[in-house]
């Protein structure tokens, strides 16, 4: 979907992205991870040409993305900054209707996309789609600015640090949000930050760059399992290693037969949610449910060897 | 709040029945006129100078805020931005001279009149809203740009839908200094023969009577006060709809 191919950045002679190429696959949410500075932010502005590459090229379902004005071009990729940038001259509904507004969309189509995304975005359109953002909690303000790139139904979302200026609990609400959608419309989504938490419960793929190089490609198991640098180790923690593999599964995929004691855990927590349980109850299995209803049990023992290095 | 309002509403009729009727108010400027000299000004109408004072500030600002909102302009795009030194200096110039120099030296090219009262105001008003402007258009918020960048407006969009609104209060703020200075300096032009309430002042000045200096100075007075709060009100309407009441 998006091929990134020898893309360079060049300022004042230094390179700030340098040789990059990497394909990211239709419906794949593609996680950049480095710490500040190391071109991620850059990478991210050469694919909708808010910043020109030095050289490379980037192309969109097979076209070159110079072959696009660079306005029309970026009215057709969803884009999410950090602090959102919501226009504070503008109502939640005209902010929303940027994009179709201008791609020349008709009234009654428009009104009824901003309805629409409002519902969708949990925010009761009769009671929020006249406000101002400045009357918007920072959490609804997120969500108006993701509701905006996602207007024009686009099929690449582009996200800056999205969830950069939300409080943890807020965040995790948000993320949740962001993989409901992505799973129901299948956009392809680029998403930039420098919490490798975020990447690793978000991403498909992360890219991990340091330097304005790419460091790594790959699946999180794979950049847990096999990190290609120094640099990718630190950036996991060799401490948490086990349990980021742990919370990248669910307890569905392994659930045994039988039957435990105690409380019950659903079965779309994560592996790492029911290993903490069993730790902090001091069982050695918990009962498994799903709605309600028990399916199951899985066992510490397993969640151990599921915990350990994949060879 | 509430109690203000009132205040401002009671002294804009007072001074509406004041200019149109200005005899019913002679008894209470009586007092101040000695040797039995008129209390009310005699020589023109109050409500006509009123009006003319008013329209030469007026126009002195309308042609201001052009010249000046389009240097603005045109310093903060990126192909202009080297003419900023330049548009600050002739907007510095503008103020430096001091009114009644300008006076002085446009009356030999102008003549006498309402011509060289209006260079005057014109080239002192240029300064704040030049300023103005200026601090308007380059402090829009990064995200904000960014994200109108972003979402594919072109540069022209940029600039009417998202840099002109939000610009648009700072510039006002400007726009209301330079009407409320030059409304008071315009008193001034009636030395170089436009008909303005400085003719009123003068005329008290000259033949001793306080009662004319008071009434043309209460009237500039109330209108400066008058105009600055109503533009003062707009501006902080349009702030608090953006957001940016603290800013």
């Amino acid at each position: 979907m998006i091929e990134i191919d020898g893309l360079c950045k060049l300022y004042d002679g230094v390179p700030v992205v340098d040789d990059v190429s990497f394909t990211i696959g239709k419906g794949d949410i593609c996680a950049v991870v480095g710490t500040s500075g190391s071109g991620k932010t850059t990478l991210m502005r050469m694919i909708n040409r808010l910043v020109e590459p030095t050289s490379g090229s980037v192309r969109i379902g097979g076209r070159d993305t110079r072959a696009f004005e660079a306005h029309q071009l970026r009215r057709g990729i969803g884009y999410v900054i950090q602090g959102n940038g919501l226009f504070p001259h503008r109502s939640v509904a005209q902010n929303i209707a940027t994009v179709p507004q201008l791609l020349g969309w008709d009234r009654a189509r428009i009104a009824a996309r901003v309805d629409a995304l409002l519902s969708l975005f949990q925010l009761d359109p009769g009671q929020y789609r006249d406000r101002f953002p400045s009357e918007l909690s920072g959490g609804q303000q997120q969500r108006v600015g993701v509701a905006r790139a996602l207007a024009a139904e686009p099929d690449i979302l582009l996200m800056d640090e999205p969830f950069g200026a939300l409080d943890p609990i807020i965040r995790g609400k948000a993320q949740a949000d962001l993989l409901a959608i992505q799973r129901r419309f299948g956009t392809t989504i680029m998403l930039v930050t420098h919490d490798m938490n975020e990447a690793m419960a978000l991403g498909s793929t992360i890219a991990v760059m340091d330097r304005g190089r790419l460091m790594q490609y790959a699946p999180p198991s794979e950049i847990i399992a096999r990190p290609a640098t120094d640099f990718v180790a630190e950036l996991i923690g060799s401490g948490d290693r086990p349990f980021r593999m742990l919370s990248l599964d669910s307890v569905l995929n392994h659930v045994e037969p039988g039957a435990a004691a105690g409380e019950a855990i659903d079965c779309h927590a994560s592996l790492r949610d029911a290993y903490a349980e069993c730790l902090w109850s001091g069982r050695d299995a918990l009962p498994v449910t799903r709605d309600g209803k028990p399916i199951g049990r899985i066992s510490l023992a397993r969640l151990t060897r599921l915990a350990a290095r994949p060879r | 709040m509430k109690i203000g309002w009132l205040v401002r509403i009671a002294v804009l009729l007072l001074l509406a029945v004041f200019l149109v009727v200005p005899e019913s108010f002679a008894p209470l400027l009586q007092p101040l006129a000695r040797y039995n000299a008129p209390a009310i000004y005699n020589q023109g109408s109050l409500l006509d100078i009123t009006l003319n004072h008013l329209g030469i500030t007026l126009l002195a600002t309308l042609a201001a805020t052009v010249i000046a909102v389009g240097l603005a302009i045109l310093v903060t795009r990126p192909f202009g931005a080297e003419f900023l030194p330049l548009g600050r200096s002739i907007a510095n110039i503008g103020q430096t001279f001091p009114p009644v120099a300008v006076l002085a030296l446009a009356v030999p090219a102008l003549g006498f009149g309402t011509e060289p009262t209006l260079l005057a105001l014109f080239l002192y008003a240029l300064l704040p809203i030049f300023e103005n402007a200026i601090a308007g258009l380059s402090t829009i918020p990064r995200d904000v740009a960014e994200a109108a960048r972003g979402m594919g407006m072109t540069g022209w969009q940029r600039f009417t839908k998202v840099e002109l609104p939000l610009a648009f209060p700072v510039m006002l703020t400007g726009i209301r200094i330079a009407a409320v200075i030059s409304l008071s300096t315009a008193t001034i032009g009636s030395t170089v023969a436009a008909k303005t309430l400085g003719e009123v002042i003068l005329a008290g000045l000259a033949t001793n009577n306080t009662a004319f200096v008071l009434q043309g100075g209460i009237i500039v007075g109330a209108c400066a006060v008058l105009i600055n709060d109503g533009l003062g009100a707009l501006e902080g309407a349009l702030k608090r709809r953006t957001g940016n009441a603290g800013r």
